[in-house]
């Protein structure tokens, strides 16, 4: 099973590496209710800006967005594809646009998702070192050493992180190679999704002959984008209020170390507008856009809406609402929302973390007044994020529903090494047993 | 699949084949092909296409072949004589003869590296420049070969430059009495060394006849009266020289010799002619001093 994994992977990170090669790739943010795609364009080296500063924060730099485009989602529900058709074109759209505005084919994607029930796993394991030296080979040995535990059918490993190694009695070390000791521990973060959600979108990227160079779950790049150094390094959690569902991840060390999401999202809200005001699903997300909120005030009881209609009738078409009426069915379910978050944070242990930080983004963390709302839930530091600035991201795409967009770009440029990126230990190799039955039987006669 | 009702919108999404051909044109391969290769496809099939009936290929070549001969036959460009500058009358008329050209003529016609090979390959021209000069003038800067002796093979008489090339050849010797005259085998590869010779014999004046090369190795000097000097291989000038410092004091080539033989420097020989030779023994037999 463990090689199978390790197979996928690789094949996909080989694939990434030819597109790194060629230049060119496509990001590809499948969204509940939009897509977005960015072309990016790798020129290799980290250029410093004209006059020698240092003018990009790092990780920014090394490639530039060259095409960007967005549209509709459709056939996406909670960030899990429903109606292959139907997201297959919407995918198609948003290629062509950006390879359109590129002018440059995009042979290879990288794409990420919200849905399909992520759910993390601490790994831990523990070796001997053979020599004194920590060497690639022994780094290799304690991964695989790691005991899986059974996540159940139908799920698949999206990441797998070392997120810290130990030596003897030295912990938080980032690279152990080279350093002497004689024990070697690993903490390991491990993420699983439903693996029908990952064929569905294999299949579509594959239906729109584009070739699939790595999955990343939307939570994990979104925390990577919104998330500045500092509190990725001391720990905070990355919440990203999505169409369908709002992606938790928490990062600590510049790791993540535990992504959860949650199925409710800024759609949810539009249809409370919807069914509360009986008007369409576009009219309601356009009140909520223009006029939505959580707080209410006393200006707020006479501030009328036109919510509008075209059915014929007068009295129906002329009918207004008050913003305080609409800030009254938005809220209870941001609240739930929230609180819902809280949830997935608490049982986390998010509490016992040194830094307690907490970053809304996404394109429901627009709402107005959501950080007041969201500090009396969550905590006292809750601050709005919007992803980092990347050469070439058009305006349009700047804002905080683009930051899946913009993170997936940062985890192209710079990944971070996964249990399938260090060699697979010999006695893994199948066509070893049998050399080690003759080593067994020498050992012993 | 129905659409869920016909206030939707249009639906945005490229059909497959749209997207497909937006990728193709995206393909640099393709799109280079498209700008380059089927304009230069089309432009060869229209030119084959055109060039396909062999009536339309013949008024070509001869729209083309008219168009040429109607700039090279404008005025400018026409040559209408032939200057020569440096040449004496023979020559000229040579030249003129080994040319033919018949003008007026294009410059373009005119192939002036033949013409100059072919000018040069005349005997009495050392070096020749040609250009057309404006005005329609071809113009022929010769420089003649001045003759410096005479070479008299069994073939007749022929007139050498200094380097021993040809210049002329000659019916009688006395044409050019100016010339220094020079016979023998091999005589004429060696015409530098028979003009130091020459002008070394200055002070014999009119007593020298001239240089006969012998066995195409030595030089002999022929005086009037029958006389020789026969010279060295090795430095033949210092011989005759010496034989001329002799003559100079002694008068040694006034007396009844035959022949001044130097060839060996340590031992000049005279040869005397039989008369004085019976002279001198009557003489020594009237003083009884012989035998």
């Amino acid at each position: 099973m463990m090689t199978d994994l390790y197979q996928s992977q690789r094949a996909m990170r080989q694939m990434r590496q030819q597109a790194l090669q060629r230049g060119v790739v496509a990001i590809l943010d499948v969204g509940t209710s939009k897509i977005a795609c960015l072309v990016l364009r790798f020129d290799g080296s980290a250029r410093l800006s004209e006059d020698n500063s240092i003018g990009s924060l790092p990780g920014q730099s090394g490639f530039r967005v060259v095409g960007a485009a967005t549209t509709r989602s459709r056939g996406v529900r909670f960030g899990e594809i429903t109606a292959m058709q139907e997201t297959e074109r919407a995918i198609r759209t948003a290629i062509q646009a950006a390879q359109k505005m590129a002018e440059v084919r995009v042979d290879h994607v990288i794409a990420c998702f919200s849905g399909a029930n992520p759910r993390s796993y601490g790994l831990a394991a523990n070796v001997a070192l053979a020599g004194q030296v920590v060497t690639e080979h022994e780094v290799a040995r304690v991964l695989s050493a790691c005991e899986v535990p059974d996540y159940g059918p139908g799920r698949e490993v999206l990441h797998a992180q070392p997120v810290n190694f130990a030596l003897d009695h030295r912990s938080g070390l980032s690279d152990p190679r080279g350093q002497l000791g004689q024990e070697l521990s690993v903490d390991m973060h491990m993420l699983t999704v439903d693996a029908d959600a990952i064929q569905n979108l294999v299949h579509c990227v594959k239906r729109c002959d584009l070739e699939l160079a790595g999955i990343a779950s939307s939570g994990y790049v979104s925390g990577i984008s919104a998330l500045v150094e500092d509190e990725q390094e001391l720990g905070a959690a990355c919440i990203d209020m999505g169409g369908g569902s709002t992606s938790v991840s928490i990062f600590m060390k510049k790791h993540m170390i535990f992504a959860d999401s949650v199925r409710m999202g800024g759609h949810h809200v539009t249809s409370d507008i919807s069914m509360g005001l009986s008007v369409p699903m576009a009219t309601a997300e356009r009140i909520k856009t223009f006029y939505g909120g959580v707080h209410a005030t006393g200006m707020d009881d006479r501030e009328m809406i036109e919510i509008g209609g075209d059915t014929g009738d007068w009295e129906h078409d002329r009918r207004t609402v008050s913003r305080a009426e609409l800030i009254g069915i938005m809220r209870p379910r941001v609240e739930e929302i929230l609180e819902e978050v809280r949830a997935r944070l608490d049982a986390a242990g998010f509490d016992h973390l040194p830094s307690q930080q907490i970053v809304l983004t996404g394109g429901g963390s627009q709402i107005l007044g959501l950080d007041g709302l969201a500090s009396r839930i969550l905590g006292q530091q809750v601050r709005l994020g919007r992803p980092l600035r990347v050469h070439g991201l058009p305006q349009a795409a700047t804002g905080p529903a683009f930051a899946g967009a913009v993170g997936l770009s940062l985890f192209a440029a710079h990944p971070q090494d996964e249990w399938w990126d260090f060699e697979i230990p010999v006695d893994r190799y199948p066509g070893q047993s049998l050399w080690r039955a003759v080593k067994w039987f020498r050992d012993n006669w | 699949m129905r659409p869920l009702d016909e206030t939707t919108p249009r639906d945005p999404a490229p059909s497959r084949l749209h997207y497909r051909m937006q990728r193709w044109m995206l393909t640099p391969g393709i799109r280079l092909g498209l700008r380059i290769g089927v304009p230069a496809a089309a432009v060869f099939a229209a030119a084959s296409g055109f060039m396909a009936d062999e009536q339309r290929r013949d008024a070509v070549s001869m729209f083309v072949a008219e168009m040429r001969a109607s700039i090279q036959e404008r005025p400018e460009f026409m040559v209408s004589l032939m200057a020569i500058d440096g040449a004496g009358r023979n020559l000229a008329e040579d030249i003129r003869e080994v040319v033919q050209i018949d003008f007026p003529v294009s410059s373009f016609d005119l192939d002036l590296v033949t013409i100059r090979d072919r000018i040069a390959g005349l005997d009495p021209v050392e070096n020749v420049s040609l250009r057309v000069r404006p005005g329609g003038i071809l113009q022929v800067d010769v420089t003649e070969r001045l003759p410096a002796v005479v070479w008299r093979s069994r073939d007749g008489l022929e007139m050498l430059d200094e380097t021993g090339a040809r210049v002329d050849s000659l019916t009688r010797r006395t044409e050019r009495p100016d010339l220094p005259l020079i016979a023998g085998q091999g005589a004429q590869r060696h015409v530098a060394e028979a003009l130091d010779l020459i002008a070394a014999a200055e002070p014999l004046g009119g007593r020298l006849r001239g240089l006969v090369r012998m066995g195409a190795r030595r030089w002999d000097v022929v005086l009037d009266r029958d006389q020789r000097i026969l010279l060295p291989e090795e430095d033949p000038v210092r011989a005759l020289e010496r034989v001329l410092a002799l003559n100079e004091v002694q008068d040694l080539l006034g007396r009844d010799v035959t022949a001044v033989d130097m060839r060996l420097g340590a031992r000049p020989t005279l040869r005397m002619s039989e008369a004085a030779i019976g002279e001198w023994w009557r003489i020594r037999k009237i003083n009884g001093s012989g035998h």
